[in-house]
């Protein structure tokens, strides 16, 4: 008989389990009333309170490991404390969100309790046995697969389940003592990424840069292509500008902001660049494929990697200037043929005009 | 205190991200049509990682940097003729199945008992290169898993930097979520990091740096171990292209005034 284990940690404010972690609750539920196994959570944390009190609904057993070197993420410590959990549930399937911090740990989990590994699952499904979704060749080919070894720990994208919500209220969670490594790394926090200064005179300030990167809740992804970088019809190019109606754009609208490869790697080549893009956002290939429902594609090229970054979102809208490209084929619901210069100006006076009367800026 | 390195760098082998894929089922199991035939390139992350290693290297005298790559010898000895070119390192080949369907468990194993005997790597200055997933498998495990196997307990994914001190202990940048990087200092080796782009482009290619990679290669390559890879009771259900064909409609005859309103109404829409 199966047993189902959940593991989630805290978020980046200490205070409640990241949104990640909610939703590996609700597929640990799902996944436990289809197997009819026995459900826990635990919970690795700085102070875990109001998390466990969050969970007092589940309908699971709740073991926490908690304290000051559990409050950061780091590899000896999320290690240990999730190994300890396993240790104590002996759970024959483990789920746990695919973050970045479970991401650098839970392979070694697995392979500290003799286990198997599957990670980016994106769905469970099965009646006899547990089948599980996930891609390979970088989101260009799925596959369905099912392992006899156990324990089996499946890593869940996020975005794959609906965050678990239950009534908050008072819950007895058992507490783990774990013996923590000699810890060697010692973490100092988090960075933005460094990013090139905007130009002197525009309308972008620092409150643009902060928005400047993918961010998982914007409804909209927007994604600069190496156009804007490129000669225009009066045949100079014009950068500052481009990186302007950018920002602007990005500003105004709330969207995540992508790139594709070719405009990231331009700076190294010693072509023109736009000094806020780093290759945390570049989408495709080699870079992130983010899950929003809407995005728009502007001043890009019909390449496939840059296809593979856009496989999870929903509507997509694209302007370009070539009618035929491959991207233009079967990729994109709406293809603009237009100068995105032209046309993204037009967007962001039309988001002015809305903001100053007082319609909501932000579509996020 | 620590004043050199040595670096293994762990790459496979991937088809040109521009090649179009299409899978089919042998009697051994999923794979890539004509995978063996398609252009193929050293793992785009790894890649990274192998130029950080070498950047590295030449900032601390003594260094040495390894590439262990797990796929088919006729197939590697084909990509270190242009791989060659781009960093100075001594090569050590496990000749195995090429794809992304093999089971990490067995690769990973395979990689930690290469590196495991390679001849006169220190492991009080390991440091276990490699991207932190692949362009084939993407699950993100298989450096982790060799890291375990190696007994090393420090460990550090989607890393974009990493800055080394004089006392050998080094900062590390790590990609986490909302866009920013974790910044942590790790004492020293050993430790595995998982690289995702790095800072780094791709150096140009260096015939004389090839020349000298090949005498070294050669002999490896012909040296290289066949490893068979168990399946660890992985069973594919099912293996197919996702259906993302749409029905693209083209506007060609609207003013930029017009395309505007048309964007701001959809992306106001619920």
């Amino acid at each position: 008989m199966e047993s189902v284990l959940v593991l989630t940690h805290s978020d980046e404010t200490g205070e409640q389990l990241s949104k990640g972690s909610l939703e590996a609750v609700t597929a640990g539920r799902e996944l436990a009333a289809q197997v009819g196994a026995t459900l826990t959570v635990g919970i690795v944390c700085g102070v875990s309170d109001l998390m466990a009190r969050s969970l007092s609904c589940a309908g699971a057993r709740l073991l926490v490991v908690s304290g000051a070197a559990f409050a950061q993420s780091r590899y000896a410590s999320d290690a240990a404390a999730c190994e300890a959990i396993c240790r104590t549930t002996q759970a024959t399937i483990v789920l746990a969100p695919h973050s970045s911090r479970f991401a650098r740990v839970m392979a070694a989990v697995a392979h500290r309790l003799l286990g198997s590994i599957e990670t980016h699952i994106t769905a469970i499904g099965g009646r006899d046995r547990v089948e599980v979704t996930r891609w390979f060749y970088r989101q260009r080919v799925e596959a369905v697969v099912t392992r006899e070894a156990r324990p089996w720990f499946l890593l869940l994208d996020s975005g794959t389940h609906p965050v678990y919500a239950g009534e908050v209220a008072p819950v007895q969670a058992e507490q783990i003592v774990v013996e923590i490594p000699a810890l060697r790394t010692t973490v100092l926090g988090t960075r933005a990424p460094e990013q090139g200064a905007i130009p002197a005179g525009t309308a972008s300030d620092e409150s643009s840069q902060r928005w400047a990167t993918i961010r998982p809740d914007a409804k909209l992804l927007f994604v600069a292509g190496a156009g804007w970088t490129k000669k225009q019809p009066d045949g100079k190019i014009h950068v500052a500008e481009a990186g302007e109606l950018i920002l602007q754009f990005v500003h105004a609208s709330g969207a995540s902001l992508g790139s594709s490869k070719s405009l990231v790697d331009q700076g190294g080549e010693g072509a023109p660049v736009l000094p806020f893009l780093t290759h945390l956002n570049q989408v495709g290939q080699t870079g992130s494929t983010p899950r929003h429902s809407k995005g728009l594609a502007t001043c890009c090229h019909g390449e496939e990697p840059h296809v593979v970054g856009w496989r999870f979102i929903g509507e997509r809208r694209a302007i370009s200037l070539d009618p035929n490209c491959g991207w233009t084929r079967g990729k994109a619901d709406v293809v603009y043929v237009a100068d995105a210069f032209q046309v993204m100006e037009r967007v962001n006076s039309l988001l002015g005009v809305q903001v100053s009367c007082g319609v909501s800026k932000d579509v996020s | 205190m620590i004043d050199s390195f040595h670096i293994v760098v762990c790459a496979g082998i991937v088809p040109d991200p521009l090649q179009t894929l299409e899978p089919i089922v042998g009697p051994t199991g999923p794979g890539v049509k004509n995978e063996m035939l398609l252009p193929a390139v050293l793992d785009p992350w790894a890649a990274s990682a192998l130029y950080e290693a070498a950047s590295l290297a030449a900032k601390r005298p003594g260094s040495r940097v390894w590439l262990v790559s797990l796929g088919p010898k006729a197939k590697l000895q084909q990509l270190m003729m242009s791989v060659a070119q781009k960093a100075s390192f001594e090569l050590v080949p496990i000749d195995g199945p090429i794809g992304g369907f093999t089971d990490a468990h067995a690769a990973a194993a395979a990689i930690a008992d290469a590196i495991g005997a390679i001849s006169g790597l220190d492991r009080s200055k390991l440091l276990l290169f490699g991207g932190w997933e692949s362009a084939t498998r993407g699950a993100g495990i298989t450096l982790q898993f060799a890291g375990e196997r190696l007994g090393i307990m420090d460990q550090f994914q989607g890393v974009d930097r990493i800055d080394s001190h004089d006392d050998g202990s080094f900062e590390v940048l790590e990609r986490v979520e909302g866009g920013k990087h974790q910044a942590s200092v790790c004492m020293g080796p050993p430790a595995v990091l998982g690289w995702a782009t790095g800072n780094l482009a791709e150096p140009r290619n260096n015939p004389q740096v090839g020349m000298a990679n090949m005498r070294t290669i050669m002999p490896a390559l012909q040296k290289a171990k066949s490893v068979p890879m168990a399946s660890n009771g992985l069973s594919y259900i099912s293996v197919s292209l996702p259906s993302q064909q749409r029905t693209t409609r083209v506007v060609k005859d609207l003013t930029a005034d017009e395309i505007a309103h048309d964007l701001v109404a959809w992306i106001e829409a619920e």
